[in-house]
């Protein structure tokens, strides 16, 4: 069953192949098998999924099944579940038990669909490999000394090692994108407001957004067509329509005008990656696109101006885990501010702590405006750089990363952790859309094409990635481990 | 040395909002701890704030209510700092684009003066939780019903020169609010909270002095008891040749007096930024045009008002129009009977003493305008004369009668007028007074007229309080005087 996409295992489920009960039950047998190579998921919720596997089976019997009822996924253990403890992959909330669910959980809910429980990540989201997290690194069913990639490594590897058919993930700075692209498969990063942020544990809240990480740009399409939606409860999220992102999968690439970025093209990309890309946008070239390159002027003040903003705006966010109400408390505190400190020294990470750091700093008086300022200003000029950009291409396409995933442990120094974002940065700091589609492999290891559109241009997006996965079979590989360990 | 006073006050206002500024969970006073304060308030994971719309649209009323800019786009900041009672380690404020603009106030001062403070600027904010101290045994309680509560912050120039003018203005800040229906003004809730900028200068001299910010100065009584330490702490300090440091002061009410809570070197760095989880506040003259034409009349459009076309004097006019319901009623008090000047009379003198007696609002007045507006009619066309009038006060006060009249029938308070029923009387007491009428007719002429009081008082008795007293006295003397 594993080997099937998303949509294959719904038409399966609704022509009465298998039930969600067996499905589901496979699934979880595939996690209890293997996961203790990857450590994907942080909590696996097998009871509660062989219940409402249950509820879709019943449902489906009495012809109230919806298009995914009964489809088992995984979710990044950032979203709030009511019932669930929702670690956001820190110590800081081991013990917190959301009382309460995530608007993207409430729509998967009320669409059938079952979660077979909840993925690891780096701490709060910040990290790009996954290392981060308390409960220990993801490894990379394709390489198992390499990592997945982050900040949801959990759901990609998952994904990937067919533990479960798809995953939700949350990208504030290429966290869905840049692990859909270590691990081979296909991770679309919606534009800013399209998916509602509440529930969704926040890092940087004008960044962060949620989006499915899956086997295909066809189940990504049926599972924005889920989550997606205004929601009363986020005020940043945007009251417009949800188109039917599956309707126009097929419609033909002729004419299709495709602008590669010259400043994705430079120094630091891996060579092998950057002809993993060139073949793929020639198999674009065979269907009919046209291809130029074009210039994001502003794209190497992206990573800095993140630095400053995201971390900034984390400092205030995080600020509410302080040991008083939930979360990690420390011991016999002996007043206040002790309280305070070592609730906060001992439940947060060092990545999480070097961020409120930085954060705390760019806020800080007399810092303001060289800093928080600035940064916002220059984010302006990157998704200025983007609008001209589209002015005259529908498309850009490029690398997801500079390589492809590197070993665990390989990145000590934070900032070379932080260039591995340079590509995907910049598109949280302008909104838009992004994906990543399989285009190859370097040494084993998969790559990942990055396709980006206009704001709310998700389903050309997702039309050009279908396309390309209906040319080639990059996305059906799997690795070995999906066999071997599972 | 002559010394000058400059005050500038920043008022915390409670609006009537029936949710929370960014929540849904209720605001009403006095609920179990914590039971008024949901997920949002709580800053659990993962939540996120939606702004109340009414609470704009009461920020927008007052700021036309004192003439101010509105502004077209304001933006909700957060300011970073960590206290048990502020649940999300940042409370959610206007720091740099506030909803409304300059604008200014009238005061008036006992004396019956006015003078103009203007308003630097008033935001909108969310209220922390509360701190409880007491009864955890060396733990602190924290209860989270207030967290979220919308305030706006209404921050003055320093143009207040004196205590009095302080208190004048919180007053005029207090009803412009209740007037509006914007907030209960409840001080005693905390409704209105007040923190004091105090600092004092050498008469004549135009740079400021060094400031002190008084905190928790929750009454009208406290801002200018705190005041008034807080300048003589200062003035002496500084002829004692030292000199007054920029620093944060907490009032205590028991002690009367002001103590030293944090200088400027502890001062928090609140790190202000704009919150990214909220929408810049947009908003169109429609709008405006649409709150402005709610408005009701504002106390100094009433207080104009009634000195010009009712002819109250100036005092009158500022206590009456103070308070809307004290001058809603008046204003019912006074159509019903049609004359200002004893509307005002009444509506001041017995029924604010018997409010007063009883602590009652005068929204909860057991009179009625309407049945006081009548009892005023039935003295003005002499149907009942001042002592009865009070008794029917007392009697449908007491719930003793739907109506005046219904009390003066009931009573047989309406007054004698017919002269030959009054002669009667008249006859009757001076055949039942020999020896006194002797008396009055033995002295001297000058003597006299003190000595019909006597006459007076029984006739009165015998009319059980009822008989014309103007016409009682002319017809005794007409009659004493034919005896002589």
């Amino acid at each position: 069953m594993y080997e099937k996409t998303l949509t294959q295992l719904a038409a399966a489920l609704k022509s009465g192949e298998f039930s969600s009960r067996e499905l589901t039950a496979h699934y979880l047998q595939r996690i209890e098998k293997a996961d203790g190579h990857l450590n994907s998921f942080i909590s696996v919720t097998a009871e509660q999924a062989l219940q409402q596997a249950e509820v879709a089976d019943n449902a489906r019997a009495s012809g109230n099944a919806g298009r995914l009822a009964g489809i088992p996924l995984a979710l990044k253990d950032i979203f709030c579940t009511q019932g669930v403890k929702t670690s956001c992959g820190s110590k800081m909330l081991d013990n917190f038990i959301a009382p309460y669910n995530a608007t993207v959980v409430e729509k998967l809910n009320a669409a059938g669909t079952i979660s077979l429980g909840k993925t690891n990540m780096d701490e709060f989201a910040m990290g790009s490999s996954n290392e981060s997290s308390y409960y220990g690194p993801v490894k990379n069913p394709w390489d198992l000394t390499a990592v997945p990639g982050g900040s949801s490594g959990g759901s990609a590897a998952a994904v990937a090692a067919g533990l479960v058919p798809a995953a939700m993930g949350t990208d504030t700075g290429g966290s869905i994108r840049q692990p859909a692209a270590f691990c081979g498969i296909t991770g679309l990063k919606p534009t800013y407001g399209r998916v509602s942020r509440f529930g969704i544990i926040a890092y940087a809240s004008s960044l962060d957004q949620a989006g499915p990480l899956a086997r295909s740009a066809e189940d990504c399409a049926h599972l924005l067509g889920v989550i997606a939606g205004h929601d009363g409860r986020d005020s940043t999220s945007v009251a417009r329509g949800v188109p039917d992102y599956v309707e126009g999968l097929n419609a033909p690439l002729s004419g299709l005008k495709i602008g590669l970025p010259k400043e994705y093209f430079g120094d630091g990309l891996d060579p092998e990656v950057e002809k993993a890309v060139r073949e793929a946008v020639k198999v674009y070239e065979s269907l009919g696109a046209t291809v130029r390159e074009v210039s994001l002027p502003h794209t190497h003040y992206a990573i800095p101006a993140y630095y400053v903003i995201a971390p900034a705006e984390a400092s205030s966010n995080l600020s509410r885990y302080d040991g008083v109400r939930f979360g990690h408390r420390c011991d016999n505190p002996s007043d206040l501010i002790d309280l305070y400190k070592r609730s906060r020294e001992e439940g947060f990470g060092e990545e999480v702590k070097r961020r409120i750091l930085i954060g705390t700093h760019t806020l800080s008086e007399g810092f303001f405006d060289a800093y928080y300022t600035k940064a916002q200003q220059v984010r302006r000029l990157i998704r200025q750089d983007f609008l001209d950009a589209f002015e005259d291409v529908d498309v850009l396409m490029g690398p997801a990363s500079p390589t492809p995933a590197f070993d665990l442990g390989a990145k000590k120094d934070p900032v070379s952790m932080y260039l591995q974002d340079i590509y995907t940065i910049a598109v949280n700091l302008a909104g838009i859309p992004g994906i990543s589609v399989p285009a190859g492999f370097v040494g084993g290891r998969p790559v990942g094409l990055q396709i980006l559109g206009t704001h709310f241009a998700e389903a050309q997006l997702l039309n050009v990635a279908h396309q390309f996965q209906q040319a080639t079979d990059w996305h059906l590989q799997r690795p070995a481990f999906a066999e071997e360990y599972a | 040395m002559q010394w000058e006073t400059v005050i500038g006050l920043e008022v915390h206002v409670q609006l009537a909002t029936r949710s929370k500024i960014f929540s849904g969970a209720s605001t009403a006073f006095g609920a179990e701890p914590n039971t008024q304060a949901c997920a949002v308030d709580l800053g659990l994971p993962g939540v996120l704030p939606v702004l109340n719309e009414q609470a704009v649209a009461m920020a927008v009323q007052f700021g036309l209510a004192v003439h101010a800019d509105i502004a077209e786009v304001s933006v909700f900041d957060r300011k970073n700092y960590f206290y048990p009672d502020l649940p999300k380690g940042y409370q959610t404020s206007q720091m740099y684009h506030p909803i409304v603009g300059p604008g200014e106030v009238e005061i008036t001062l006992e004396d019956g003066s006015t003078k103009r403070i203007r308003i630097h600027h008033a935001h909108l904010e969310e209220d922390a939780g509360k701190s409880l101290h007491e009864d955890f045994h060396g733990m602190t309680g924290i209860d989270l019903n207030r967290a979220g509560t919308p305030l706006l912050e209404i921050v003055s120039e320093p143009d207040m020169r004196s205590a009095k003018e302080a208190a004048a203005y919180l007053k005029a800040i207090h009803s412009i609010v209740t007037y509006l229906g914007i907030s209960d003004g409840n001080m005693a809730e905390g409704s209105m909270r007040c923190d004091v900028n105090v600092s004092v200068r050498p008469k004549g001299q135009e740079a400021f002095g060094t400031r002190a910010e008084i905190k928790n100065v929750n009454s009208f009584r406290f801002v200018e008891r705190a005041i008034a330490f807080e300048v003589e702490r200062q003035i002496e300090l500084i002829e004692d040749g030292g000199s007054v440091v920029q620093e944060t002061r907490l009032f205590d009410p028991d002690r009367d007096e002001t103590r030293s809570m944090r200088t400027k070197e502890e001062a928090n760095d609140y790190r202000y930024f704009p919150c990214p989880d909220l929408l810049p506040v947009v908003l169109d003259q429609a709008y405006l045009d649409h709150l402005r034409g709610q408005l009701p009349e504002l106390p100094a459009d009433k207080r104009e008002r009634f000195q010009n076309e009712l002819g109250l004097s100036a005092y009158d006019a500022n206590v009456i129009s103070a308070s809307r319901d004290m001058a809603e009623f008046f204003e019912a008090v006074h159509s019903e009977c049609g004359d200002a000047k004893q509307a005002a009379n009444w509506v001041q003198g017995e029924l604010s003493g018997a409010l007063n007696r009883e602590s009652l609002s005068i929204a909860n007045s057991p009179i009625s305008a309407r049945q006081l507006g009548e009892l005023i009619s039935r003295v003005l066309d002499d149907t009942i004369n001042g002592k009865a009038a009070k008794e029917v006060f007392q009697a449908l006060w007491n719930g003793q009668g739907e109506s005046a009249d219904e009390v003066i029938e009931a009573k047989g308070l309406k007054q004698v007028t017919d002269t030959g029923a009054i002669e009667a009387m008249i006859d009757q007491v001076i055949a039942d007074s020999p020896a006194q009428v002797a008396q009055y007719r033995d002295s001297e002429p000058e003597k006299r007229g003190k000595m019909i009081g006597y006459f007076v008082g029984q006739v009165m008795k015998a009319s059980r309080g009822t008989a014309n007293p103007q016409q009682v006295n002319g017809l005794l003397k007409e009659k004493l005087d034919a005896l002589l």
